[in-house]
């Protein structure tokens, strides 16, 4: 039966691996993709603005909001004494981060207050005319400033340990000892944070919020308004960008709206200023890391010594895994016989730092980085020699071990670095640049080779969990949600093409939903790049338990074995029989068999003792390299990036372009960290870098000149990934510490190479022309 | 206030008349919150991100030209006249997808989607004015569009993709409406002055230059406003109420550019895309400078008249201007006065503007054929920042290579764009040569004591503008002294 049709459409239209365009790229360019302002309000929707703190440290001596209550529209006040359950967002239970302040502010920008008023420029409007009086109390916003007075800590700080590190460096022919800072970066998501509450009947409310972490929202909510989880619904079908930003940072607007819209009974929309939201919200952590090496004169690393002093604001928020994962990743790609990692979380009068695409890892592995950039100046050597000499080894020798004790057993960064070393031509260009440099008296140029070792899952064992909830209808049609969230990294698109595969139709049959606290609950952050790893897996589990009840129905019906029940291209081949897909689904569904599974997926196999740091707390590694050359003028300090190539992992992609774009993505981000992304803190604590005017991402004319993006086709995982895919979202972002080490060249280059520029980043055209003044001066 | 008069626009293919519009309402609010056309996004509300990018089609000597210009600080009152486009307009009446968006669907060019209306027009607006732009022309059309998830490449690539379909060959529907369009805007410039609101929230359009100085005569206090990109952040970032707000910019008057042996004369209200043009046809060492200014909407939007009227220290225009000799004309009601444009500026927050006066005109002197000009500006992202410092070199040698002249001015250095007069001395009537100019160099610290903030420390700034008076020596010896995105140097 109907086997013309099925000669005819042999193929789905996307199945796993294909290079299928994002689902919502129509949307997009039509202005017909609704963010969560764009949807239509209900009717008598309220708005809310904040009123924030002008102090960075002090106590609150009085509060007169009647000059905000009596302005034009103004609904309601609300103050931290008017949250119904706790006062408190901590995402980590700690305790130690309110809605809204109350008695004293601890930093400068904190919200003290919410206006709730009939348009969102009346509430904004309003929120400017409180008077509060403080009390000023001493504050530091410095690291250097908090380390010098009394290094009050956030959360528990983190040792790595493994072999004797001061032994080996007291036996060290060549020492090294140095410091780096590293700075933050704002997540600068085009999209603000925003969220829409909507009230109904008892405890229920129902909050449309742009997060990375609808579940934790859904907490938040329930514990500040002091009502069970079960009351509290949170959904979002599409965030105008995340990386990380909207991974706890969503919880205190979507508290607010949802507060007040329960209390006053009409929907409450909140969407901060793009100022407001810059101030209000985390960022990535500053680091000062402080190292000290041993080595030998082959450049091999004999012990590494050191510590990473965090900016983490005046909460803990996410400080402590963030600053974890920045000693996961400070031995980068690179075997360290004895090595001591700390951290130190450091509580500073600024806003709470959070997750940021790399979690901590980026700062971790630019510190690892600048060890072997010592080295290889102190030696006289191209870094790139230094590298090779220092990689993990094959699996099963006896450099394999990382810091925290798990073996690196998937190691392919060796190849991909020859691969790339060849294609870029690495070699020539390096000494073209260097004869360059000697006949040019203003301009110079540098290039870097760096490689990428990225440990996949979340160190929070527990949140390697996820879930999906698959219906089939009785047209054949699918509906596919699982508890990941869209943010542009093209998730949606990634477990639709699992499903569509899985079921072999077309993927216009999966109708991909918005993520609801109610389909799927107890769902993890969509962060730490795992969303495909643990979605498409989920999904996969949801489809698999589907499609058994389905071939046990043909099956019977049929009087065949299992075994000649399979799916096919837009049908089921029953025997010798193709049955059209949705007509087998319709037969199914008078036979009522159920068409519908919640499926689930936790990753095997990790496990992590953080008292002992030790364990594997990873399930694989993603590895990647880069080539950056760049310009710089040494008059002043300006530079541009000439030519980057890349060659990066994803193990099998599930779809090559969106990891190309990912890749890329993540490589100009990255890059912006580390060249003009600059947060500025003036001396009352105020962070005057506050929005794009001041806070300067890349531009199309910052992008490199010539921009060679190669996924490594032959990678496959070695884990059992969905479809033996890896993950793609944070590992490309450190490709870009290439950029900074060939800005460090060319600064290099004024001094002949001797010394090692110790570029701080982020690496603007200031800190390049002082570090190339201060090189003259050497 | 008496009402007299109405906006009248063309919003995509409706004809709409406004009789009250909010002083500082903004397009971007009322294409949101009144049409519902909910495509154009909000990003930042301050001219920085171009995801609230549209277009504005207007009348240009007789042209109809559609520009690129930032809805979020475009104040709808100065619309009349005028024909918006938004990315609701694109698609054609069958939904199929306009090439420009088309493009950018092949070629993966969106990931969140949120900047993507924002990249859709500004390159819609490309594609309309220049056949077969090359990568330097996309990206400067770019440059006010901010994108943080593709890394740009691909947006890229959709531009130069598209760059070979020219609208003459395909539905457009821009093309479609053009004679149309024109007609109806050439009917609908105000024969008299629209006067609307009430006290606390009134717009007044002028309905020439004559009765722009009766309305600034009567209300000194008034708020003018051009090209909005200063104005437009009071508005939406200190929520300032302005009142009244007198609009200018539809002003012809203003926008006359005329040239003569002697330089140059450019209306108060010429944007600085179209002031540009005209000067670095003089000046052809102003080019890379523009380059460097806003990005394209701020550009389309933004008036040398206004640069120079807010008196900002950080102006990019007036250091070169006053580099050139550039003179000021300011008019009110009791007639014209000249200044030179230096003397303009008095303090930082003081200018010399009197009550009812406001900036008509600039002349640029056109420089000797064989002086020596150059300007720099120096930010921390190269592109759509505002300057840390732009310094602007102009000098004259004789036939012994000595120097009998020397003006050198800068922003960002002191309260106001000032020049360096003690390093003019030292220059003036000594060779040009490295150990002039090493000596010249030191007397910046008599000229200037910067301040350090965001942007720069107060260090950089007095070590780099030395080293730009060493880059325009040594370029005036032939060597390549700085780095060029846009241009390769010849
Ligand atoms: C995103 C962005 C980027 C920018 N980048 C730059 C940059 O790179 N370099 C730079 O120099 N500037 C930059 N600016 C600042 C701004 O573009 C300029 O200052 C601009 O020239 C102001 O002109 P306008 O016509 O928009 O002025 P408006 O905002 O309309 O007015 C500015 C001030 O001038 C007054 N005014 C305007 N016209 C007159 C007149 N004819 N007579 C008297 N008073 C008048 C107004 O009342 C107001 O006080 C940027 C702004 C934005 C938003
Ligand atoms: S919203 Fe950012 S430029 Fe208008
Ligand atoms: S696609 Fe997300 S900002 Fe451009």
């Amino acid at each position: 039966m109907d086997k013309s049709a099925f000669e005819e459409r042999k193929t789905i239209s996307a199945p796993m691996h294909a290079s299928l365009r994002h689902d919502s790229a129509h949307k997009h360019v039509a202005g017909s993709a609704d963010y969560i302002d764009d949807m239509p309000e209900p009717e008598g929707t309220l708005h809310a603005a904040l009123g924030m703190s002008d102090r960075a440290h002090a106590e609150i001596v009085s509060m007169d909001l009647s000059a905000v209550r009596t302005a034009p529209g103004v609904v309601w006040v609300m103050t931290g004494a008017d949250v119904p359950g706790h006062n408190d967002i901590s995402p980590t239970g700690r305790h130690d981060e309110p809605v809204l302040a109350e008695g004293r502010v601890e930093f400068h920008g904190q919200p003290v207050f919410a206006v709730i008023a009939e348009s969102r420029e009346a509430a904004r409007k309003a929120a400017r005319l409180a008077k509060i009086e403080y009390r000023d109390l001493p504050h530091w916003t410095e690291v250097t400033d908090t380390l010098e007075n009394g290094a009050t800590l956030v959360t528990d700080p983190l040792t790595l340990s493994r072999g004797d590190a001061d032994a080996a460096l007291a036996a060290s022919p060549r020492t090294i000892s140095g410091e780096m800072r590293i700075g933050g970066q704002d997540h600068f998501y085009l999209e603000g944070h925003i969220a829409l509450a909507i009230p109904g009947e008892d405890d229920d409310v129902t909050v449309w919020s742009s997060t990375q972490h609808p579940s934790e929202v859904q907490h938040m909510v329930g514990h500040a308004l002091g009502v069970p989880s079960n009351a509290v619904t949170v959904q979002v079908r599409r965030m105008g960008g995340g990386f990380g930003g909207k991974e706890t940072q969503s919880n205190q607007f979507a508290a607010i709206a949802a507060i007040a819209a329960k209390k006053l009974k009409r929907a409450v929309k909140f969407r901060p200023d793009r100022d407001e939201d810059m101030t209000t919200t985390g960022k990535r952590h500053d680091f000062l890391v402080a190292y000290e090496t041993g080595f030998d004169e082959e450049g091999r690393i004999q012990a590494v010594k050191a510590n990473y002093a965090a900016r983490c604001g005046f909460s803990s928020d996410l400080s402590g895994p963030v600053t974890d994962r920045a000693l996961f990743h400070a031995d980068n790609a690179y075997f360290y016989p004895n090595v001591r990692l700390t951290s130190q979380p450091l509580k500073t009068n600024t806003v709470s730092n959070t997750a940021f695409r790399g979690f901590g890892g980026p700062q971790g592995m630019v510190g690892g980085e600048r060890i072997i950039e010592e080295i290889a100046y102190a030696l006289g050597k191209d870094p790139l020699e230094i590298r090779k000499a220092n990689f993990y080894g094959e699996p099963g020798s006896d450099r394999v071990l990382t810091p925290y004790h798990q073996p690196v057993e998937d190691n392919i960064v060796a190849r991909i670095v020859d691969e790339l070393d060849h294609s870029s031509d690495y070699k020539a260009r390096r000494r073209a640049i260097i004869d360059f440099n000697a006949k040019s008296r203003v301009i110079r140029k540098g290039i870097a080779l760096t490689p990428v070792k990225f440990g996949i899952s979340f160190t929070a064992t527990w949140y390697n969990q996820a879930g999906a909830l698959v219906h089939v209808y009785q047209d054949g049609s699918i509906h596919l949600n699982h508890g990941g969230t869209e943010m542009g990294q093209g998730l949606f698109t990634k477990v639709a093409q699992v499903l569509a595969d899985a079921f072999q139709v077309d993927i216009a049959t999966v109708k991909i939903t918005a993520t609801t606290t109610a389909k799927v609950p107890n769902t993890s952050a969509t962060a730490a790049s795992s969303g495909s790893d643990l979605n498409g897996m989920a999904a996969f589990d949801a489809a698999r338990q589907i499609k058994e009840r389905l071939v046990a129905f043909a099956a019977e019906k049929w009087g065949v074995s299992p075994d000649d029940v399979a799916f096919v291209p837009h049908h089921v081949r029953i025997g010798e029989t193709l049955v059209p897909f949705a007509d087998f689904i319709k037969q199914a569904y008078m036979a009522r068999v159920q068409l519908s599974a919640a499926g689930f997926y936790k990753t095997p196999k990790i496990h992590w003792d953080r008292a002992k740091g030790m364990g594997s707390p990873f399930y694989y590694f993603a590895y990647g390299a880069a080539v950056s050359e760049v310009s710089i003028d040494t008059l002043t300090g300006e530079y541009q990036v000439d030519r980057v190539d890349i060659l990066h992992d994803v193990g099998r992609s599930l779809n090559p372009a969106i990891d190309k774009g990912q890749v890329e993505g993540a490589f100009v981000q990255g890059m912006g960290w580390l060249t003009t992304e600059e947060l500025w803190w003036d001396d009352k604590g105020r962070l005057r870098t506050h929005a794009p005017s001041t806070y300067k991402i890349p531009l199309a004319s910052d992008r490199p000149k010539i921009f060679n993006v190669r996924l490594a086709e032959w990678s496959e995982n070695a884990e059992p990934t969905i479809g033996r895919s890896k993950a793609v979202g944070e590992p490309p972002f450190m490709l870009a510490i290439s950029v900074l080490e060939a800005l460090s060249m060319a600064v290099a280059s004024v001094a002949d190479y001797r010394h090692c520029p110790r570029l701080d980043a982020p690496a603007t055209p200031e800190r390049v022309l002082m570090a190339v003044e201060r090189l003259r001066g050497m | 206030m008496q009402q007299t008069g109405r906006i009248r626009l063309i919003l995509n293919d409706e004809d709409i008349v406004l009789d009250d519009v909010p002083a500082t309402g903004t397009l971007l609010d009322w294409l949101r919150l009144r049409r519902r056309l909910t495509g154009t996004k909000e990003g930042c509300a301050e001219g920085d991100c171009g995801a609230c990018t549209v277009l504005v089609g207007r009348l240009l000597d007789g042209d109809l030209v559609y520009e690129s210009v930032n809805a979020c600080i475009r104040l709808l009152g100065s619309l009349n006249a005028t024909h918006v486009v938004t990315v609701e307009h694109l698609a054609a009446p069958d939904g199929a997808l306009h090439p420009v968006q088309q493009a950018l669907v092949d070629h993966h060019g969106s990931q969140c989607g949120f900047c993507t209306p924002g990249f859709v027009m500004s390159l819609y607006g490309l594609w309309l004015a220049s056949d077969r732009p090359g990568r330097p022309e996309i990206e400067k059309a770019l440059q006010g569009n901010l994108c943080r998830c593709t890394g740009y490449e691909p947006i890229v690539a959709a531009a130069e993709a598209v760059a070979a379909t020219r609208p003459s060959a395909v539905f457009d529907p821009i093309e479609r409406t053009r004679a149309d369009v024109k007609e109806k805007l050439a009917a609908l410039a105000p024969r008299q002055t629209i006067r609307m609101g009430e006290v606390g929230n009134r717009v007044v359009i002028p309905a020439d230059v004559g009765a722009l100085a009766e309305v600034l005569a009567a209300e000194p206090k008034a708020t003018l406003v051009a090209g909005c990109t200063d104005v437009g952040l009071w508005v939406t970032k200190q929520m300032r109420a302005l009142d009244p707000v007198v609009f200018i910019n539809h002003l012809q008057e203003l926008q006359a550019i005329e040239r003569s042996d002697g330089g140059l004369t450019i209306g108060a209200g010429v944007t600085y895309t179209q002031a540009f043009a005209a000067l670095c046809e003089m000046v052809p060492a102003l080019r890379p400078l523009i380059d460097r200014i806003g990005g394209a909407q701020v550009r389309n939007m933004g008036t040398i008249g206004g640069n120079i009227a807010n008196g900002s220290p950080i102006g990019d225009t007036p250091p070169p201007l006053i580099a050139l000799g550039a003179t000021l004309a300011l008019r009110a009601t009791a007639g014209r006065r000249e200044l030179p444009l230096e003397d303009y500026f008095i303090e930082y927050g003081r200018q010399d503007r009197r009550p009812g006066e406001f900036v008509e005109s600039l002349f640029v002197p056109a420089p000797a054929a064989d002086d020596r000009f150059a300007v720099y500006k120096l930010s921390k992202r190269r592109d759509e920042d505002i300057s840390a410092l732009c310094g602007a070199f102009r000098i004259a040698l004789d036939h012994a290579g000595t120097v009998t002249y020397a003006r050198l001015c800068f922003g960002g250095m002191a309260g106001t764009p000032k020049r360096a007069t003690h390093v003019e001395a030292a220059l003036r009537g000594k060779p040009w040569t490295e150990a002039t100019i090493v000596a010249a160099a030191m007397a910046f610290e008599q000229d200037y004591t910067p301040l350090s903030d965001w942007r720069a420390t107060a260090a950089y700034r007095m070590l780099a503008a030395r080293n730009l008076l060493m880059r325009f020596y040594l370029e005036t010896t032939g060597e390549t002294a700085q780095l060029h995105r846009f241009e390769e140097v010849a």
